[in-house]
């Protein structure tokens, strides 16, 4: 089932939590919700889901209007962050719950929530009772009880976020894999940009309310649209130098270090802006066609199969992922280049991006 | 060589005084803190409970003299034939298996709607904490007023939906139910409040869920609340059933002093105040006093056995 938000706003009083969003998700497409706390990503998972009244805009679930549908009538199937899995039933009778409230028959229920129950590999639980299921298998249950009814839309509020860090890998994966054996179209809430990155098909990312980009995940990475969304995503965080360009050239702020940056000839005088640097988009230049800038090296760090230096440019310091065949030393200067990928120049006021 | 054997002599030593000291410690100093409230309860409470077991079995007891004849059951024997005990037990039966389900049901419904909507007025509050801060002598008197059949507040409503007024002090037959309205009225606010802070604390995400899943009000609060709720009724019930079975303040005001107009509504505890004060036959007043302690346990016993396959979680 396709997604169409259009326009959507929810005010809270004064406060505004989601702005003005226009958006389509695929159908039986992933699509993570992803943003820094107070993003307004929740309130949008509850919007789509029915709990949390629209203030303005509309939303379309295919072509139907159900802006205003109540919850039960809209056809979803929500995974709250907690699972709120009912304490005083069992597995099985909290799978059956949503198919006892449709007064499916007994047999039928039942025969359906151990479908279900293969589905997530929970077969063996299912004379358990919440309290005595692992945080991982509690997880399980909950997805379990949100597909019974067979919903057209799965929502998942956090869905990893009370799991340790190992069954977060293990259920990210599981999600991926019961989404789409089940091909249904899922929106899930996360502020990890691991998880929203590692299973996703598309990635709507929020800042404060507003839409910052839409896209495939690989796409968010290699071509951000704005400074928010490159300093948003990436392990370490991209290297963000601010400076003025000047004729071409690119200057820190306080004048200490310059280099020249002729893909961006074209951007005013005097513009202050932020070139952004992606820590393997640097490299030692081997010839002079391709040297930025000289450095000199501050720190290196061994982290196994890869090598993250410290260099310094003027008063900044970037981090980079050097190669190891050139057997750098600390306190070496070295010719820098940049890569072509990985590194952009951002408006510092807006900033919007300069292509 | 010799500096380092003495080090490791002395640390033992040092280390064994030291958790000495805390034992001491741990256990002298709370207890010494514990020990008014200890001696309170010994004289207070315990001696009187071994007291009244020693009492209950001493015949022709004669509390001036302190002299009895011998030990036996010759009490019990008494009281088990006394009619105006058997009266006594059967009143107070049906005076606890009406006044705490129907005073648990209507506080439930209460604390439900105040669950909806929190924000209580001073006026819904005072109203509510009223039964349980004023005298029971003084609300009696006012019930008394309430029940009168020529100027009752009751009767006046009565008379709203064309019911004779019924003479609820003075006909033997509507005496016990006056003292059960009355009684359901003092039990509503102790179990309201428990129950709303059960209420609280079940996760409001439970219901979140059910409802979008479809469920209605009716379905949610029955499959849901009401099973999450299932130990705060369990103990609700416990301390109202043990409570009531106790009835006697209710009844004083009411009848000026009397078990009733007829002398028919005897309450176990009215008996054990009269046998005791009026009577001053002590030995079975304490024979009345265990029956009541025994049969109280038993409820308790069996409904705390009954919850235990309520809490699942």
């Amino acid at each position: 089932m396709k997604i169409k938000l259009e326009g959507l706003t929810k005010k809270f009083g004064s406060t505004v939590a989601v702005d003005n969003l226009t958006v389509e998700f695929e159908s039986g497409r992933l699509t993570a919700l992803l943003g820094p706390s107070g993003c307004g990503k929740s309130t949008m998972l509850y919007m789509l889901a029915g709990i949390t009244p629209v203030t303005q805009g509309r939303i379309y679930f295919d072509n139907e209007d159900v802006t205003t549908l109540a919850p039960e009538k809209r056809g979803v199937g929500l995974v709250f962050q907690n699972y709120a899995l009912y304490p005083h039933m069992t597995v099985l009778e909290n799978i059956c719950f949503p198919l006892e409230i449709q007064k499916v028959p007994r047999k039928e229920r039942i025969a359906r929530a151990r479908e279900m129950a293969e589905l997530v590999h929970v077969e063996e639980l299912l004379d358990r009772r919440p309290a005595q299921l692992s945080g991982g298998q509690q997880q399980r249950v909950a997805i379990a009880r949100a597909l019974v009814k067979k919903p057209r839309l799965l929502l998942l509020d956090e869905p990893l976020s009370n799991l340790d860090a190992r069954l977060r890998l293990e259920m990210r994966e599981e999600i991926r894999r019961i989404q789409q054996e089940t091909s249904i179209t899922t929106v899930f809430v996360t502020h990890d940009q691991e998880e929203a990155l590692s299973i996703s098909d598309a990635v709507l990312l929020m800042k404060l309310g507003v839409q910052q980009q839409f896209a495939r995940p690989q796409e968010l990475y290699d071509d951000p649209a704005n400074a928010f969304v490159a300093e948003f995503l990436g392990i370490p965080p991209i290297n963000k130098l601010h400076g003025v360009m000047r004729n071409g050239v690119f200057e820190l702020e306080d004048g200490s270090a310059a280099c020249r940056l002729p893909r961006w000839n074209g951007v005013a005088e005097g513009k202050r802006v932020i070139l952004a640097v992606r820590a393997e988009s640097v490299f030692i230049a081997g010839n002079e066609n391709d040297r930025v800038f000289d450095a000199d090296i501050t720190q290196i760090y061994k982290l196994g199969k890869e090598e993250l230096s410290y260099l310094r440019f003027g008063s900044c310091e970037i981090r980079a992922y050097l190669s190891r065949e050139d057997e750098l030393q600390v306190n070496q200067v070295v010719p820098v280049g940049l890569k072509e990928k990985g590194v952009f120049l951002f408006d510092a006021e807006t900033g919007a991006r300069y292509r | 060589m010799s500096r380092i054997s003495i080090l490791t002599r002395r640390l033992p030593r040092q280390a064994e005084g030291e958790r000495q000291r805390i034992s001491v410690r741990t256990f002298a100093e709370p207890l010494a803190y514990l020990l008014p409230f200890f001696i309170g309860l010994a004289i207070f409470t315990l001696f009187p409970i071994i007291n009244v077991f020693l009492l209950s079995f001493k015949e022709d007891y004669r509390m001036l003299s302190g002299e009895f004849s011998r030990y036996g059951l010759g009490n019990y024997a008494f009281i088990l034939k006394d009619p105006y005990f058997i009266n006594g037990l059967k009143n107070t039966a049906i005076y606890v298996f009406t006044v705490v389900p129907v005073s648990t049901v209507l506080a439930l419904f209460f604390a439900y709607m105040l669950n909806k909507k929190l924000r209580l007025n001073p006026l819904y509050q005072t109203a509510f904490f009223l039964p349980m801060v004023t005298s029971v002598i003084a609300v009696g008197l006012a019930w008394k007023w309430i029940f009168n059949y020529d100027y009752g507040v009751l009767n006046f409503f009565l008379s709203l939906f064309n019911i004779d007024p019924i003479n609820w002090l003075n006909n033997p037959h509507y005496g016990l139910w006056a003292i059960i309205i009355y009684g359901i009225w003092s039990y509503l606010p102790f179990t309201i409040i428990l129950l709303l802070s059960g209420l609280q604390n079940i996760d409001p995400l439970y219901a979140t869920a059910a409802r979008v899943d479809g469920a209605s009000n009716f379905k949610i609060f029955f499959r849901i609340t009401l099973p999450l709720l299932a130990p705060t009724v369990g103990l609700v019930l416990i301390v109202n059933i043990i409570s009531a079975s106790k009835v006697f303040n209710e009844l004083f005001p009411l009848f000026n002093g009397k078990p009733g107009v007829a002398y028919n509504l005897y309450t176990v505890v009215y008996y054990i105040y009269e046998v005791f004060y009026v009577k001053w036959r002590l030995g079975q007043a304490g024979a009345a006093a265990v029956i009541l302690f025994l049969i109280v346990l038993v409820f308790t016993m069996v409904q705390l056995y009954l919850q235990r396959n309520w809490k699942h979680y």
